[in-house]
C-alpha cells in the first residue's frame, strides 16, 4: 500500500481547444487534507471530476490508493467510487426524492443493508449536519444552505475514507459555514478521512488549516492546531492550468508572490 | 459544401452515440444490478399517465374515420361497409402511429426534460459518484416500460376508435350495430392484427430511447433543457414515422 490517498502525475485536460489543466501533479497523503484554491474557472471542480472518473484526462496518471483510475472502465470505477464521498458545488440533490431518500440513496440502492439500519444511519448523518428534523422534506422545500448540508450528509452516509468537497461553505452564513468547517475538521482529525476541499472562502480554508478537533470523553473541542496537525493540511493553488503554489498555510500567508498576495487580500 | 459535410459528420456522430447508448442498454438488460422498483414506477408514469390522451385520440380518430368513409362509401351505395374500412385503417396504421405520436409528445418530451435537468444540475454526475449507472437506473426502466406500454395503449386506442366509429355509424350514418360489427370483423385479417400489434413495440422503443439519449446529452443550462425537450419530440416523431414505414415494409415481406 502506498501512503497516498490520491496522486496526480502530469495530468492534462483540455475542452476542445481550451486547456484547463496542464501537467498538474500533486499528491494527498492518507489522513491529510488538501485545500484547493484558485480563480473561478481555474479547474478546481474539474480536478474533483477527474478523481471520480466522471471525466477522463487527455494525459497523465491519476491514482487513488495506489490504483490507477484514469483509464479505468466505468464498471470498475463504481467500486472505486464506493470509497469516495463527493459534495457537489450546487449540492446536486435528487429533486424527485426526499431528504431521507437522498441521504440514504447509496445504502438503499447499492447495498443490501436492512431499511431500519439505513434509516438509523440517515438519522445519524443528518444529526451530524444539524438537520435531523428535515428527513421528510423534498429538496425544493429547503434553503440553499440546508441543501448544501444535506449534500454533505449524503456524501458521509457510506463512511467513505476519502471526501471531496466542492465549495461546501459558499453561500452559507458565517455561523453555518463554521459548523461545516468543524465537520470537515472532525472527519479529518477523529475519523482519519482524507479530503480535498475546494473553496473560494479563504476564511474557511484557513480555519480548517489551522484548527484541530480534540476529543475528551464525549466533548469535542476545536483548538488551534499543533504544528504536526497543521502539517496535515496543505494548500494547492491553481493558476493558468498549472499549480501556482503548494504548501502549508503559513507559507501561503507569507508568500511574496504578487498574484498570491492579490488573491489573499 | 463544408457546411453540409459538417452537418453530416455531426449527424453521424449523434447516430453513433445513440447506438452506443443502445449497446449499454442491451448490456444492462442481461447483467445485474437491476432496478425493479423503477421499472414499476415507469409502467405507471408512461402507461397509466398516457391513458387519457390515448383514449381521446383514439375515440376522435375512429369517429372522424367513420364520418369520412361514410361519405365516400355513400357514392358507391356501400355505406354498410364502413366498419370494414375503419377497422382496417385503425388497427393497421392509425392506431399504432397516432398512439406513438401522442406518447412521443407526452412521454418523449417528459423524459428528455427530466433527464436533461438532471444532467445540467449535476444529478447524473451525483448518481455516478454514488456508484449507480444512470443507464441502468434511469434509461432501462423507461425503455422497458415504453416498449411494453405503447402496444398496450395502441390496443386501447384501437378499441375506443372502433367504439367511436360505431357511435357515428349508429347515430349519423344510420348503420345498425350488427352489420357494423360484422363488417369490422370482415375487414380484419389476422396478418393485419399482427402488424398492428408488432409495430408499437418498435415505436415505443424508439420514442423512449430517443428521449433518454437526448436528455442525457443535454448541454447549456435551463435553455439546453428546453432545446432538448423540443429535439426529443421532433426527432422522435420523425423517427416514429420512418420506423413505422420500415417495419411495415419488413412485415409485408414476412407476414403476407
Ligand atoms: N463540460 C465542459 N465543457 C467545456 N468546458 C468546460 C466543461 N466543464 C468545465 N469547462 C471549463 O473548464 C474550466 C474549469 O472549470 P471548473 O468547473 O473546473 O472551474 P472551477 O475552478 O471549479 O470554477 P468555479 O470556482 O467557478 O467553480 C472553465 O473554464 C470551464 O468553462
Ligand atoms: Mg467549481
Amino acid at each position: 500500500m502506498t501512503e497516498f490517498a490520491i496522486a496526480f502525475e502530469k495530468v492534462s485536460l483540455a475542452f476542445d481547444d481550451k486547456v484547463v489543466l496542464r501537467d498538474v501533479s500533486f499528491s494527498l497523503e492518507r489522513g491529510h487534507t488538501k485545500i484547493v484554491i484558485g480563480a473561478s474557472g481555474s479547474g478546481k471542480s474539474t480536478i474533483l471530476r477527474l478523481i471520480l472518473g466522471l471525466l477522463k484526462p487527455d494525459g497523465g496518471q491519476i491514482r487513488i490508493n495506489g490504483e490507477r483510475v484514469d483509464q479505468m472502465h466505468e464498471e470498475a470505477l463504481m467500486k472505486v467510487r464506493a470509497g469516495l464521498g463527493m459534495v457537489f458545488q450546487e449540492g446536486a440533490l435528487f429533486d424527485s426524492l426526499t431528504v431521507r431518500e437522498n441521504v440514504g440513496y447509496q445504502l438503499f440502492e447499492e447495498t443490501t443493508m436492512p431499511i431500519p439500519e439505513v434509516d438509523a444511519r440517515v438519522g445519524e448523518v443528518l444529526g451530524f449536519v444539524g438537520l435531523g428534523e428535515f428527513v421528510g422534506r423534498m429538496p425544493s422545500e429547503l434553503s440553499g444552505g440546508q441543501r448544501r448540508r444535506v449534500a454533505i450528509a449524503r456524501a458521509l452516509t457510506s463512511k467513505p475514507k476519502v471526501l471531496l468537497y466542492d465549495e461546501p461553505t459558499t453561500g452559507l452564513d458565517p455561523i453555518t459555514a463554521l459548523t461545516v468547517d468543524d465537520e470537515i475538521i472532525k472527519l479529518r482529525d477523529l475519523e482519519g478521512v482524507s479530503a480535498i476541499l475546494v473553496t473560494h472562502q479563504l476564511r474557511d480554508a484557513f480555519y480548517v488549516a489551522t484548527h484541530e478537533a480534540v476529543k475528551q470523553g464525549d466533548q469535542i473541542t476545536f483548538v488551534p492546531a499543533s504544528p504536526e496537525k497543521a502539517a496535515m493540511t496543505e494548500f494547492l493553488m491553481l493558476k493558468d492550468g498549472g499549480v501556482a503554489f503548494e504548501g502549508a498555510a503559513d507559507a501561503l500567508r507569507h508568500s511574496d508572490d504578487p498574484y498570491l498576495k492579490a488573491f489573499l487580500s | 459544401m463544408t457546411w453540409l459535410t459538417q452537418w453530416l459528420k455531426s449527424a453521424l456522430q449523434q447516430v453513433q452515440e445513440y447506438f452506443i447508448l443502445l449497446g449499454k442498454v442491451a448490456r444492462g438488460l442481461v447483467t445485474p444490478p437491476f432496478y425493479a422498483r423503477d421499472v414499476i414506477e415507469q409502467f405507471d408514469a408512461i402507461g397509466a399517465g398516457s391513458l387519457t390522451v390515448v383514449l381521446l385520440t383514439g375515440t376522435f380518430t375512429g369517429m372522424v374515420l367513420a364520418l369520412q368513409s361514410g361519405i365516400t362509401l355513400d357514392k358507391f351505395g356501400a355505406r354498410s361497409m364502413v366498419g370494414q374500412l375503419v377497422s382496417a385503417s385503425m388497427v393497421k396504421e392509425l392506431g399504432p402511429v397516432l398512439t406513438a405520436l401522442m406518447v412521443c409528445g407526452r412521454v418523449g418530451s417528459g423524459i428528455a426534460a427530466e433527464l436533461g435537468s438532471m444532467t445540467v444540475t449535476d444529478q447524473i454526475s451525483a448518481l455516478r459518484a454514488l456508484g449507480t449507472d444512470p443507464v441502468r437506473k434511469l434509461v432501462i426502466p423507461r425503455v422497458i416500460a415504453g416498449t411494453l406500454m405503447v402496444p398496450l395503449l395502441t390496443v386501447v386506442a384501437d378499441g375506443v376508435g372502433l367504439v367511436g366509429a360505431w357511435l357515428i355509424a349508429a347515430t349519423q350514418l344510420k348503420v345498425a350495430s350488427a352489420p357494423f360489427w360484422n363488417s369490422v370483423v370482415a375487414g380484419l385479417y389476422i396478418e393485419d392484427v399482427w402488424m398492428g400489434l408488432i409495430k408499437p413495440f418498435f415505436l415505443g422503443f424508439v420514442i423512449v430511447s430517443i428521449g433518454c439519449y437526448v436528455g442525457l446529452g443535454t448541454k447549456g443550462g435551463t435553455q439546453g433543457v428546453g432545446r432538448a425537450t423540443t429535439n426529443a419530440v421532433v426527432a422522435g416523431s420523425v423517427v416514429v414515422l420512418a420506423v413505422d414505414f420500415l417495419v411495415t415494409k419488413l412485415l409485408f415481406m414476412v407476414l403476407y
